[in-house]
């Protein structure tokens, strides 16, 4: 008994050092006091360092179960952990000049992002329905708090609102969908629900189950945004604190993608011809509207908001063609995405005139005057969104389509090859405002370190992607192998 | 023995990556002001100088005996299918040496750049790189990268150093090409998918099915004619031009439009032959259309940039004629023709860089009489311009003649038709001169106007030196083209479902003409 709950433990260590350094840090902040702020956000990056190594251990080896089946570790939990790790390690470090300038410089954001986390890394080893809704339900309370984390501020405070009316009607529909899934097969887990729905005597599944996966695809959808569930991001993407969008637009969306991924393919294998087609939906309505919704934005972060619903439309028409390529595809697709995002978001973070911080496209103009290497990589990540070679976000969208057209689904992709096209304007209207148009005034100097290192790193990776591309795809294809039954 | 020197080393690398070192070199010269400058142009005109003198090291150890493709470089890159692999055969050396030959005379024609001049020669290193790249590369994707990031560059040429509407203009260019490859970049995948690699020699083995070729083709045709430009998706091309600094009028012209028609001839020709003949008549069409209708436009331009684009696009119309004759004079003819107007229409743009550095305007109407005051213009003008007509003794002569030699074999209203052209042709070139270079002085602000430098001299002088030289023994350049050809021919043949209907009536026109010369 013991040996079998240690065994338990053991597969959840990145979990809980997670959990552990999450209620220490919270003891030490209420101790502390507001001092403890800096403290408490360093520390923080230790502990999602520490949870990153602990993630490392047993790679390559075969699925593990543990808790009862409740809790799956495997290969593709471990890269989709590792991506959320990185992400909120990366946004920590950055928000916390942000913070201290809003006068928000309070211990509780670093106990949130651990917090939430946690909740992620739950969500992307969840191998039951009842886990996946406690790890999500764990995430978005966290993260409804941190988009009100300025609480004084109308807009953040209302994007918090927003964000957590919204989320929470879209759990009741993945509640109620689970529900449905239980009530028609008798299980919530991924394994018997595979072996249950997976028997193809002919008839197909039960009409319940269909109407389940329907509702069930909807709560996902809006988790990871994607049309028609994506009313949300912009409002919140603009309103929330902007490093606290960043974390946003890199890690949960990398969970619920993650989340979505498994949930498809692993127990909803078999029901691909049920669930195929609304994923096909999503993803041309999510690339035809962050294409042509993002044209008439002059908020960057509104910009970015519809720009990350259009780049889910791309990571899901990996997942609509499904298979070892799909997987992979939106694996690398979501690695690519959040190294791109979380540098647009580093060059927001870095951009301030006069101490106000620079958010409208206008804003930009003449940027490669005076601030040429922030406006070389804003320019480069912009290209590399629209997914132009040889930058990153090229590899990305070849890898989704080269799974898409083995698959047959040779529309869709044509209809998302075309929407890249106009989606291609708006990347181009901000590099042409930088280095087209006149200058405004210089930005404020100096640029915090974190924020210039994480551009630094993320522009590199950009560029320079295309020399040695294969460890990245190595790694998520094993990733993909392991997911596969 | 310079076979031996250049066998010995990734030559072909170096020539690619050449320039970028270049353009990290330019990046790492710091400061500001006249010295600087200097400094940023002389390296950036060594580096290109030096990359031409590779490129001959190149030439000279080409064997032009093999179709083989040679000085090949292979190392693994994406996973097994996509390599790194370089490599070069005689439809691709020229374009090497027409690009490697024209960059060193558009950093001397960049004079006047004095704005963000150190941005300005890293786009255009970096350009060249990219340009090589397309015409080295024998991997599909590892060519669709050379080919698609090479708007980015002339993105920021056009809009940072362009003219009055370079906005208008830079983002038409931008999304009118990236419309046309995006389609090209589903067909790679699809190629990709059912061939199992992206690698050029086997995919050019490969069986693809007739109606996969079709769908294949058709896809690829999006992104050449695009570039190419063909009629009716040409529109972008006299924006673009009129707009862009007139280096990268040079390079647009001289070498980006050739892309397309190289496409043609190494990717949609040999890959999808049936196809190819399905579709041949829908390019004559379209090629026809291309060479009388923007003629005829070119006849009324008021902008000398616009008329030049415009005849750009005529005499693109030949290459495609000429290339899907899949005849050996129809394609030796059309890449002659190629390179020649790389030459030439480079040139014409220089021209006009010239007298608009000058006079800040490109309307025709503000000019007249240049004679008086430009002599060494007016003659260096007249070369170019004879050059673009096709008179025998110039290089356009030769292209033009073989393709519509080509031509008559496969179809013969085509070749009359674009023969018309030809004449039309003639007609602007001369009228453009005549508006410009004679009659009298009668612009007051012309009078003071001056005569070629000594620098735009010895821009100009290697090219009337090309011109006359490739009119005078074209032999030198179809000396390497010719097994290439003639083993593009095979390859379709060998691969073709039937063979190319040849209409009875083509026989005896030729015939005639001969008849007609020889007496």
């Amino acid at each position: 008994m013991t040996a079998a709950l240690s065994n338990d433990l053991v597969l959840a260590i990145p979990e809980l050092i997670l959990a552990i350094g999450a209620m220490a840090l919270l003891l030490l902040g209420a101790f502390r006091g507001e001092g403890a702020a800096g403290l408490v956000n360093w520390a923080a990056v230790g502990v999602l360092a520490l949870a990153a190594w602990a993630t490392l251990a047993g790679t390559g080896e075969a699925p593990r179960l543990a808790f009862s089946r409740l809790f799956v570790v495997d290969d593709f939990a471990r890269f989709m952990k590792l991506l959320v790790l990185l992400g909120a390690a990366l946004t920590l470090p950055m928000a916390r000049s942000f913070m201290a300038r809003a006068g928000a410089e309070r211990f509780e954001f670093g106990v949130l992002v651990l917090l939430a986390t946690l909740g992620m890394l739950v969500m992307i080893s969840a191998n039951d329905l009842i886990t996946l809704y406690v790890g999500l339900e764990l995430q978005s309370l966290a993260l409804y708090v941190l988009a009100a984390f300025l609480r004084d501020d109308a807009k953040s405070t209302e994007a918090g609102l927003k964000y957590f009316v919204l989320g929470a009607l879209s759990s009741g529909m993945l509640l109620y969908g689970a529900s449905l899934i239980y009530g028609f097969s008798g299980t919530t887990n991924f394994v018997d629900l595979a072996a249950t729905l997976g028997h193809g005597d002919g008839t197909g599944p039960a009409i319940g189950v269909v109407v389940g996966i329907v509702f069930l695809s909807a709560g996902l959808a809006f988790k990871v945004s994607a049309v028609p569930f994506h009313m949300w991001t912009p409002d919140v993407y603009e309103g929330a604190p902007t490093p606290v969008t960043a974390f946003f637009a890199a890690a949960p969306k990398v969970a619920a993608m993650a989340l979505f991924v498994r949930t498809m393919i692993s127990p909803l294998g078999d029901l691909a011809p049920q669930w195929q087609q609304i994923i096909v939906f999503m993803a041309v309505a999510s690339m035809l509207l962050g294409a042509f919704a993002a044209i008439g934005q002059s908020n960057l972060k509104r910009l970015l908001a519809y720009s990350s619903i259009g780049h889910v439309g791309y990571a899901l028409v990996g997942l609509a063609a499904g298979g070892l390529q799909g997987v992979r595809g939106v694996l690398v697709y979501m690695a690519i995405y959040m190294v791109m995002t979380l540098g647009s978001f580093g060059c927001l973070l870095a951009m301030r005139r006069g101490g106000q911080m620079v958010e409208r496209v206008d804003e930009l103009g003449g940027l490669s005057r005076t601030n040429p290497m922030l406006a070389f990589v804003l320019a480069a990540l912009m290209f590399s969104l629209a997914g132009i070679p040889p930058l990153a976000g090229f590899f990305a969208k070849y890898f989704v389509f080269v799974a898409a057209i083995d698959a047959g689904l040779v529309v869709l992709s044509v209809i998302g090859m075309l929407a890249s096209v106009v989606s291609g304007f708006y990347y181009l209207r901000v590099v042409k405002v930088m280095y087209f148009d006149d200058a405004v005034g210089p930005l404020d100097r100096p640029i915090p370190l974190p924020v210039r290192l994480v551009v630094t790193a993320s522009g590199l990776l950009t560029v320079l992607y295309f020399i040695v591309p294969a460890p990245l795809l190595v790694s998520a294809e094993a990733a993909a192998k392991s997911l596969m039954p | 023995m310079i076979a031996d020197l250049a066998l010995g080393w990734p030559i072909l690398s170096v020539i690619t990556f050449l320039p970028l070192v270049g353009a990290a070199l330019v990046l790492m010269v710091r400061g500001e002001g006249p010295a600087v400058d200097r400094n940023i142009r002389a390296i950036a005109l060594m580096t290109t100088l030096l990359t031409f003198v590779i490129s001959l090291v190149l030439w000279a150890g080409f064997n032009p005996a093999t179709a083989d493709f040679q000085f090949v470089e292979k190392a693994p890159w994406i996973g097994d299918a996509i390599t790194y692999h370089m490599g070069i055969d005689g439809i691709s050396i020229l374009f090497v040496i027409l690009t490697t030959f024209l960059m060193p005379l558009c950093i001397l024609a960049s004079d006047v750049i004095t704005n963000r001049l150190r941005e300005y020669m890293v786009a255009f290193l970096v350009l060249e790189t990219l340009m090589i790249g397309v015409f080295c590369a024998l991997d599909l994707v590892l060519f669709y990268l050379f080919f698609e990031a090479g708007l980015i560059p002339m993105f920021l040429i056009i809009g940072v150093w362009g003219g009055k509407r370079r906005i208008y203009a830079s983002f038409k260019f931008f999304l009118y090409t990236l419309l046309g490859s995006v389609l090209m970049l589903l067909a790679v995948i699809a190629v990709y998918l059912q061939a199992g690699t992206t690698d050029v020699p086997t995919l050019q083995q490969f069986p693809f099915t007739v109606e996969a070729q079709y769908w294949l083709w058709l896809a690829f045709f999006a992104s050449f004619a695009v570039k190419v430009p063909m009629w009716p998706v040409h529109t972008w091309l006299p924006d673009a031009h009129v707009e862009a600094p007139t280096a990268g009028s040079v390079i647009l012209a001289g070498v980006l439009l050739k892309m397309g028609g190289y496409g043609f001839l190494r990717y949609s020709i040999p890959m999808f032959p049936d196809a190819s003949i399905f579709f041949a008549p829908l390019i004559f069409g379209l090629s026809v259309v291309a060479i009388i209708y923007t003629s005829v436009v070119a006849l009324v331009q008021e902008d000398m940039k616009k008329l030049i684009a415009y005849s750009s696009v005529a005499h693109m119309g030949f290459i495609t004629i000429g290339a899907f004759t899949l005849t050996a004079q129809g394609i030796q003819g059309s890449i002659l023709q190629m390179i020649s107007h790389g030459i030439v229409s480079g040139a014409l743009f220089l021209c006009v860089g010239v007298v608009y550095d000058r006079m800040h305007t490109r309307e025709i109407a503000r000019y007249g009489g240049l004679v008086n005051r430009m002599p060494a213009y007016a003659f260096v003008f007249m070369v170019f311009t004879m050059a673009t007509i096709g008179l025998p003794g110039t290089s356009g002569f030769v292209g033009e003649f073989t393709i519509l030699i080509g031509a008559y074999q496969v179809n013969t209203v085509v070749a009359a038709l674009a023969t018309t052209g030809v004449i039309l042709g003639a007609t602007y070139s001369l009228l453009l001169y005549r508006r410009v270079v004679l009659g009298d002085l009668t612009h007051k602000d012309l009078m003071a106007i001056g005569d070629l430098n000594w620098r735009e001299r010895l821009t100009f002088l290697p090219l009337i030196v090309a011109v006359i030289w490739i009119g005078f023994f074209p032999v030198h350049l179809t000396g390497s083209i010719d097994a290439s050809v003639d083993h593009l021919i095979a390859q379709v043949q060998a691969k073709r479902a039937a063979p190319i209907p040849v209409p009875a009536m083509a026989e005896p026109v030729p015939a005639a003409g001969e008849g007609a010369s020889q007496p």
